[in-house]
């Protein structure tokens, strides 16, 4: 599934989000950060499991769980096109 | 994970303070307990009760002459626990039949046994006689009772007269027993002398539950001493003790508490203060000075109790907020109606933390053990520990969807034992006819 993240959402190398539609930001962690720009770069969600499985000792089906929460939560910041 | 950045004032705790997980409970594992034990899990620290009895008595003990505890039955009558309270010294204060035999097969004599309550039927007011056990009358009709098993049975009742008096909090317990201000207490004591067939040993009083004022202790000791002292003028009869009942808070936080429950709960030295001055400001005749007796029960057992939970599943509220669901709901936590029950991770986890609603495993939508709680991401199967669960959920938990769970103690030597077995579906339907 493609996850469509606004083209004007800032992100700075800390992990700071500004969204200069709304004026609200955000902080991400660094596993937020990359795959916030995973996302943003067009990767889907099933090839953003596969990346971060391949790297990290984490099982697909915890990850997705995990995955599908932080999506949730870009959707109901509006920080998605499909919100 | 993703947080928004609110800039506005901090809470009244400011920033969210670094919680430690609680990976152990008196050293023992808290993942091997619920590896062992399944989960949900109960708790008990034996350390944990034997220290706070033992501190409760030095608090009282070097301020009055002679202190007796009872140990308040309904607030966990565990075996193992009531146990440990007797082997500490702490007599048995019962409130119905059933807890009465718990303390006589408890090993309890039964002149050290306090029957409270307001619903003792004669089969239970026999026995108490029968074994010269204080009966403390909470009505006249009890009362009444009393006169005709006295000559029934040819025996002298030794009583104790509930008194509810206002000791300046709220709300004023006047169901129990008689008022003092308007003067039933006194016509009760009034009849127990003309009926001549009892002995009058005792006052007691119990203003209430979680009484987070030491004060009023200060004032109900001192209302019931200066009564004391009106009976010993009015009849001459001196009474041996006055039994100033529980309701000493616990440390944990009611819903309706700004501050945190061990923030502001008062400690033993300062109940025992107000008690004990009160009693040493009263005109007790010489060689008259009555013992103290204390029944309390939620701050003795309180802290020494535990939950282990297990987590079931992480999901999103339609606005976005976090719930988590757990295998222990209200079913097993009748407290967390009126706690917000501290919660710790059992496991080491990352500083991120969100505001989480956390609940119960029943399909009942009022299964909410904290409606907010700052927790740590966590996954299906990680645990969670609940804190001072020790006071009345092991006795007021309810068989309800699902069984009752595994109790143990953990002893002051580090070993565990089973105090109680879980629930089985045949110990539910035995009972069932069709």
């Amino acid at each position: 599934m493609k996850i469509r993240i606004k083209s004007d959402i800032a992100l700075s190398k800390t992990g700071f989000v500004f969204n200069p539609q709304t004026g609200e930001s955000f902080s991400l962690n660094p596993m937020g950060s990359e795959i916030f720009c995973l996302l943003r770069d067009g990767f889907s969600t099933e090839e953003v499991v596969k990346i971060i499985t391949d790297r990290f000792d984490v099982s697909a089906h915890s990850f997705s769980t995990d995955l599908d929460d932080f999506v949730a939560m870009l959707r109901r910041y509006e920080l998605t096109d499909e919100a | 994970m993703i947080k928004p950045i609110n800039a506005t004032m901090p809470g009244k705790s400011g920033t969210d303070a670094y919680i430690s997980p609680m990976l152990d409970i008196d050293g023992v594992s808290v993942h091997s307990l619920a590896e062992r034990f399944g989960t949900p899990l109960f708790v008990v620290s034996e350390k944990q009760l034997r220290r706070n009895i033992r501190m409760a008595k030095r608090a009282f003990s070097t301020r009055l002459p002679k202190v007796v505890f009872a140990w308040s039955y309904k607030t966990n009558y565990l075996d193992a626990v009531c146990r440990a309270f007797h082997q500490e010294g702490s007599w048995a204060e019962v409130v119905s039949g059933f807890e009465y035999d718990k303390a006589l097969s408890n090993g309890v004599p039964g002149d050290h046994i306090v029957f409270n309550g307001p619903s003792k039927n004669r089969e239970d007011l026999e026995k108490a006689l029968k074994n010269s056990s204080l009966i403390h009358i909470d009505n006249l009709d009890e009362l009444y009772m009393l006169v005709e098993l006295a000559g029934e049975l040819q025996c002298r009742p030794q009583v104790a007269v509930r008194v509810n008096l206002n000791a300046g909090t709220l709300p004023v317990w006047d169901r129990f027993g008689f008022n003092l201000e308007n003067g039933q207490a006194l016509d009760a004591v009034s009849k127990i002398m003309s009926f001549g067939c009892m002995d009058l040993r005792g006052l007691h009083c119990h203003i209430g539950t979680f009484i987070l004022s030491s004060k009023a202790y200060g004032i109900a000791a001192q209302k019931l001493a200066d009564f004391a002292c009106d009976i010993r003028r009015l009849f001459g009869v001196a009474v041996e003790y006055i039994d100033m009942g529980g309701g000493f808070a616990s440390k944990n936080t009611l819903k309706a508490s700004y501050l945190v429950g061990a923030d502001i709960c008062p400690s033993m030295d300062d109940y025992a203060e107000e008690i004990a001055d009160a009693f040493h400001k009263a005109p007790f005749g010489k060689g008259e000075f009555p013992a103290l007796l204390l029944e309390t029960g939620r701050a003795l057992v309180d802290d020494a109790g535990f939950l282990i939970a297990s987590v079931l599943t992480n999901k999103r509220s339609a606005q976005g907020g976090r719930y988590t669901v757990m295998d222990a709901g209200v079913n097993l936590l009748f407290t967390s109606f009126w706690y917000n029950h501290k919660i710790s991770p059992a496991q080491l986890y990352s500083q991120h933390f969100e505001n989480t609603t956390l609940y119960g495993p029943l399909c009942m939508n009022i299964d909410v053990v904290r409606e907010q709680v700052s927790l740590p991401l966590l996954n299906k199967g990680d645990l969670l520990v609940v804190h001072n669960v020790g006071a009345y959920n092991m006795t007021q938990w309810m068989q309800f969807i699902t069984l009752r769970p595994n109790i143990v103690m953990i002893e002051e030597n580090g070993g565990t034992k089973l105090i109680r077995e879980a629930e089985k579906f045949d110990d539910v339907t035995r009972l069932e006819r069709l």
